[in-house]
């Protein structure tokens, strides 16, 4: 792999979230367990978040990210999983909903 | 899941190893109790043995309700293949693309003038004749295979050993005249007409691509068209 390349695979998203890990940084990861209608990430697909911020992958076309991070640091402050559900239904759809009118659900999980 | 587990999923991934991560959802637990990675080998006679087989056989990552407990089965398959024989200009392109769809990709040339690393940087790059550069690789229903030498010395033999390989997609690079002769050679080697009716050829979904990177596209879209057609990606089985 070329250094600083944009699109990681499953792979390297797995692989960074061990590298994290083993460098000391509090790490969790948000796994893509069930979609329902047009989602735009297959079940399966990773993001891996550290304690301050910093993620690696996707499990949306960028829609709800940034509330699977903040979900992602709490989880690695307290050590709980979560679970997630996103879609158009939701009332703040504005903020984090799924423009593509899909459902997802997205586990949140610290590595330990 | 804990560091341990994780450094053996990503231990089986390195190693195209097929793995899957089995997460129990209920809470209550510690994460690390509640998930397993394991490969094909070690399900044994594990409880949920039927249900872990049935996903590495359908390669899908989904929820499964075993013993009134719901799981989550993350697959993970090794990536499909890609073999090109002729490390041409097209090839170039081609490897690029592959690796952003995430193919592993090879490329084999007997002429090292073309099949060099300053050429194809980050691919893997076989300069030797395919007889002896293909069957180490072990072409499988999760290969595609692509033959774009255009000439007759290097893609005949490789594409007679394909033909012999369960491949989900066999690709030649050649116009219709091109490849009637081409099918004329094969036949007289005693080829099945059924197994030469296997190759795509003129090879690439038809866009109208002129450059090597179109061309490249119009390839790569062939294949994963292939790859996603439903029931199987293995085309032409109904497993």
């Amino acid at each position: 792999m070329p250094s600083g390349t944009p699109l990681a695979h499953e792979t390297e998203i797995l692989a960074a979230a061990e590298s994290w890990k083993r460098g000391g940084r509090g790490v969790a990861i948000a796994t893509v367990i069930e979609t329902w209608g047009s989602a735009p990430r297959p079940v399966g697909s990773h993001l891996v978040i550290d304690g301050e911020g910093n993620f690696l992958g996707s499990v949306s076309g960028g829609c709800v990210e940034g509330a699977v991070i903040a979900e992602a640091i709490e989880a690695i402050a307290d050590g709980k999983s979560r679970l997630l559900e996103f879609g158009v239904a939701d009332e703040t759809a504005w903020r984090v909903g799924l423009s593509c009118g899909g459902k997802i659900a997205v586990r949140v999980e610290p590595v330990t | 899941m804990n560091l341990d587990q994780l450094a053996k999923l990503n231990r089986c991934l390195a190693a195209r190893q097929a793995v899957v991560v089995v997460s129990a959802l209920e809470e209550g637990l510690e994460p690390g109790d509640r998930v397993a990675v394991l490969t094909p080998d070690e399900i044994g006679a594990r409880h949920d043995a039927e249900a872990l087989h049935e996903a590495f056989r359908s390669g899908k990552s989904g929820m499964v309700e075993i013993a009134g407990r719901r799981f989550f089965l993350n697959v993970h398959l090794p990536p499909v293949k890609l073999v090109v024989i002729g490390a041409v200009h097209i090839s170039q392109a081609l490897a690029e693309m592959a690796r952003l769809a995430d193919l592993d990709c090879t490329i084999i040339d007997p002429r090292t003038a073309f099949a060099t690393p300053e050429r194809f940087p980050d691919t893997r790059v076989i300069a030797q004749w395919p007889d002896v550069a293909l069957p180490p690789l072990g072409l499988d229903r999760y290969t595609a295979f692509v033959a774009l030498t255009h000439d007759p010395k290097i893609d005949d033999g490789a594409i007679l050993h394909a033909l012999t390989k369960e491949c989900f997609y066999l690709g030649a690079l050649g116009s219709r005249k091109t490849h009637a002769k081409r099918l004329e050679r094969l036949a007289a080697t005693g080829a099945a007409p059924e197994a030469l009716a296997r190759i795509r050829a003129p090879i690439g979904l038809d866009i109208g691509a002129v450059s090597p990177a179109e061309i490249a596209v119009s390839i790569l879209a062939e294949i994963i068209g292939a790859m996603r057609a439903k029931p199987s990606r293995a085309a032409g089985t109904s497993a």
